[in-house]
């Protein structure tokens, strides 16, 4: 049995889902969180095994974006065997529209009237029997958040599901009916009776992404027949139905709602009033990320971190487990290896989780509350001067967090090309496993300067911003610019063990890949380090590492550090990024890394592992959603390439303006920027609307 | 002709007529922008676009140049 969660995005599905199937996936109170769909079983013996599926929240069965294609194709092709439509009560009108839609696609229904205690504290009224009676479907009350009515839901879900009976469609008026009448007699033959009423409906709105093999005199016929109706409705035929069904549900509406409390300002309009003004939204928007990132990386994370890594994982812990090893008389390569490769690498990257725990803890509170919608309506207008969409910051948040949520999140974006330059762009702000290699590097090379880690960040967002402005102005990029729609969500205050749950599961994964990954590198790094390509134990200089990283390194002699140990720990850092500092912690466990660099190079080291292409997961992921190999070579080439320049540049005139050298390098930086200048002024293709 | 995108903040108008391509009025209409819906104006951004609007109970925010195609009339 297969029973599929359906509704408009932000509605509560994938709280639901959690609930039901006892999954832990992300939720938020922004439209848009869920972009996959995905399954699992009730947890609730009902009798059966019962498959719930949730799918991404859709506006309308037309879909535009990417996560609304996958719920349609889902719900008209795998066809399961009832759905419950999540409806949101306190944005019914909206809501029922695409319940209009639901009832037509030939499968059995019910509604579940969602956030059903935020209506009843309002004071509005929603006769529910009555709903039910005029839509012909169960229609239930229910509060995924509280936990409230979620078993009787299912309970009625399976019961239609056995029944098998599908609800009647809503009624056009007789025009519109007349026709519909007339295509479906024209394709009786060509499709299921199921699907019937749907495909009738979607031939007479023109729906492109129809795909039905019908004969082209018959796909005649039914373009006469409609172009024959527009003439005489003077519209066009999808407006026609898509009127009627506002129509429809207004008349519902006007009967089974009342709302006593219609236009007064509610809390969240009181809110907005404050933090999206016209004087206030910049200034609190910009006190809003610089608390995040200074309470999690420089003040309370910090401190945690720095005990941590000094004291836990430089005192404690290598001199606990060393007694321990010499008290129970381990072979000596044994303790090396414990020592000098597990406890300086997986240490050297568990140190961090006091700030990762802070900035997850941010980023959740951000997510839950309803901010991040305002972040888009702020910015949308700066964000579209640099050819990305207001929607293009929220990936870029989250990409904060992991590079791997943040690229999925760009599928909401509408047009193609802001969503492609959104891929490209969104890991150049550093991701939470970035943040270690920023505070190794200014913490040790830069301890005085309160402004080198946020510097990061910085240049994170003038990347993607230097970058969205040369591309837009490249002909791939020109492309139609696609409309920006998107709804507000009221705000709701988080619940704290909601948000705990999420901190502590990403904080968690952090834990995991750092006992799996970064476990498993640091001991590759540790044998290579040791031994020479005859296997033998060997002096960490004739190792099998430094003759790799000696092969590459005269490639980052120009930007500063060609040696082979930095060459090394950049390259481990494409299987994870804090895996740098993992191999680092192995590698400078002895000499210690402060005497490995000038201030500059360790710079030059830092902008160009932030910038340059991100980790494996997150690389399979811009293949992923690229869909195309060329496109996927371009986003990783860009980046490294990017990145190389952006530290030769900084690295030459660095020495340059320190006064330690003027040379070819200083030239070639000196055009290099020129040469990015020239592409950020030029005048552009020119934008053009699709008509 | 009045569009949307000259609706100054805190006024309610009713949505006369859409006009524009295709795609972009199938999705402003999805959304509950109807013929004869009351839209009213909420507020527009700092930086002076988009523009945030009520309709049919729900905050909406759209670009003023999508806001262009919706013809609107003063509401009664």
């Amino acid at each position: 049995m297969k029973i599929a969660l359906a509704g408009n995005p932000n509605s509560g599905k994938t709280t639901l889902f959690n609930t039901l199937t006892g999954s832990n996936q992300h939720v938020g109170n922004w439209p848009g969180v869920t972009v996959e769909k995905k399954d699992g079983t009730l947890r609730r013996n009902m009798g059966e095994t019962v498959i719930i599926q949730d799918l991404p929240g859709i506006y309308s069965l037309s879909p535009y974006t990417l996560e609304e294609i996958i719920t349609r194709k889902y719900l008209i092709s795998d066809r399961p065997d009832a759905i419950i439509n999540i409806v949101d009560a306190s944005n019914i009108e909206r809501n029922l529209y695409l319940t209009t839609q639901i009832l037509e696609v030939g499968i059995p229904v019910v509604i579940a009237l969602n956030m059903i205690d935020i209506v009843q504290k309002k004071g509005d009224i929603i006769d529910i029997e009555k709903m039910s009676e005029k839509l012909g479907v169960p229609v239930l009350e229910m509060s995924a958040l509280k936990v409230v009515g979620e078993t009787e839901v299912v309970r009625a879900a399976l019961l239609a599901a056995k029944s098998g009976k599908c609800p009647t469609p809503i009624t056009f008026s007789p025009e519109t009916e007349n026709v519909l009448r007339e295509i479906s007699e024209l394709i009786k033959d060509y499709v299921s009776p199921q699907t019937l009423r749907f495909c009738s409906i979607k031939l007479f709105e023109h729906d492109g992404k129809t795909r039905l093999e019908l004969p082209d005199a018959v796909k005649l016929q039914i373009e006469d027949l409609v172009y024959k109706f527009e003439d005489k409705a003077g519209d066009d035929s999808d407006s026609v139905i898509i009127n009627e069904r506002y129509n429809y549900i207004s008349r519902i509406t006007e009967e089974c709602v009342i709302l006593p409390h219609k236009g007064e300002l509610t809390v969240s309009d009181k809110i907005d009033k404050i933090v999206t003004s016209r004087v206030l939204a910049l200034p609190i928007f910009a006190a809003v990320m610089f608390l995040v990132y200074y309470l999690s990386i420089s003040t309370i994370g910090g401190l945690m971190t720095d005990w941590v890594n000094e004291t836990l994982f430089g005192e404690i812990v290598p001199n606990g487990i060393g007694a321990f090893l010499e008290r129970i008389g381990t072979a000596e390569w044994l303790n090396a290896l414990i020592l000098d490769g597990i406890v300086a690498g997986v240490g050297a990257v568990l140190g961090f989780i006091p700030q990762m725990l802070m900035l997850f803890l941010f980023l959740t509170l951000l997510e839950d509350c309803g901010y991040m919608s305002r972040i888009a309506f702020i910015l949308d207008r700066i964000f579209k001067k640099f050819g990305l969409s207001g929607k293009s910051f929220i990936p870029i948040l989250i990409g904060t967090g992991c590079g791997v949520p943040g690229i999925l999140a760009s599928r909401t974006i509408e047009s193609e090309s802001d969503r492609r330059m959104t891929i490209i762009t969104t890991t150049f702000i550093p991701c939470s496993a970035k943040l270690p290699i920023i505070a190794l590097i200014a913490g040790t090379f830069f301890p005085r300067s309160a402004f080198v880690a946020p510097s990061a960040y910085f240049i994170g967002m003038a990347a993607i911003i230097v970058s969205g402005v040369m591309l837009k102005k490249t002909k791939p990029f020109k492309g139609a610019s696609a409309p920006f729609v998107m709804e507000l969500p009221a705000y709701h205050p988080p619940k704290p063990s909601a948000v705990l749950r999420t901190t502590l599961n990403r904080g968690a994964e952090f834990v995991q890949r750092a006992g799996t990954i970064i476990l498993l590198a640091s001991v590759i790094i540790w044998f290579l380090s040791n031994h020479s390509f005859s296997f033998r134990v060997s002096d960490v200089a004739d190792s099998m590492l430094a003759v790799i990283g000696g092969g590459l390194a005269p490639l980052f002699a120009p930007v500063g550090w060609g040696k082979w140990e930095a060459v090394v720990a950049a390259l481990t850092g494409i299987i994870a990024k804090e895996n740098i500092v993992g191999t680092m912690g192995v590698l400078y466990n002895k000499t210690g890394i402060e005497t490995a660099f000038t201030p500059l190079a360790a710079y030059s080291f830092l902008l160009f592992n932030l910038l340059c292409a991100p980790c494996l997961a997150a690389c399979g992921t811009v293949a992923q959603e690229m869909k195309s190999r060329k496109w996927t070579a371009f986003a990783l080439g860009y980046q490294c390439g990017f990145a190389y320049i952006v530290a030769f540049i900084a690295y030459q005139l660095g020495r340059f303006f320190s006064g330690t050298g003027f040379g070819v390098g200083t030239v070639a930086a000196l055009v290099l920027v020129w040469a990015m200048l020239m592409m950020l002024f030029r005048k552009g293709e020119k934008k053009w609307r699709q008509s | 002709m009045k569009t949307l995108k000259d609706i100054p903040c805190g006024q309610i108008v009713k949505v006369k007529n859409l006009s524009g391509e295709k795609a972009l009025k199938r999705r402003i209409m999805d959304m509950g922008i109807t013929k004869g819906t009351d839209l009213f104006v909420r507020k527009i951004a700092p930086l002076g676009d988009p523009i945030e609007i009520n309709v049919r109970g729900y905050e909406l925010t759209i670009r003023k140049e999508d806001a262009n195609i919706i013809e609107v009339e003063s509401a009664v």
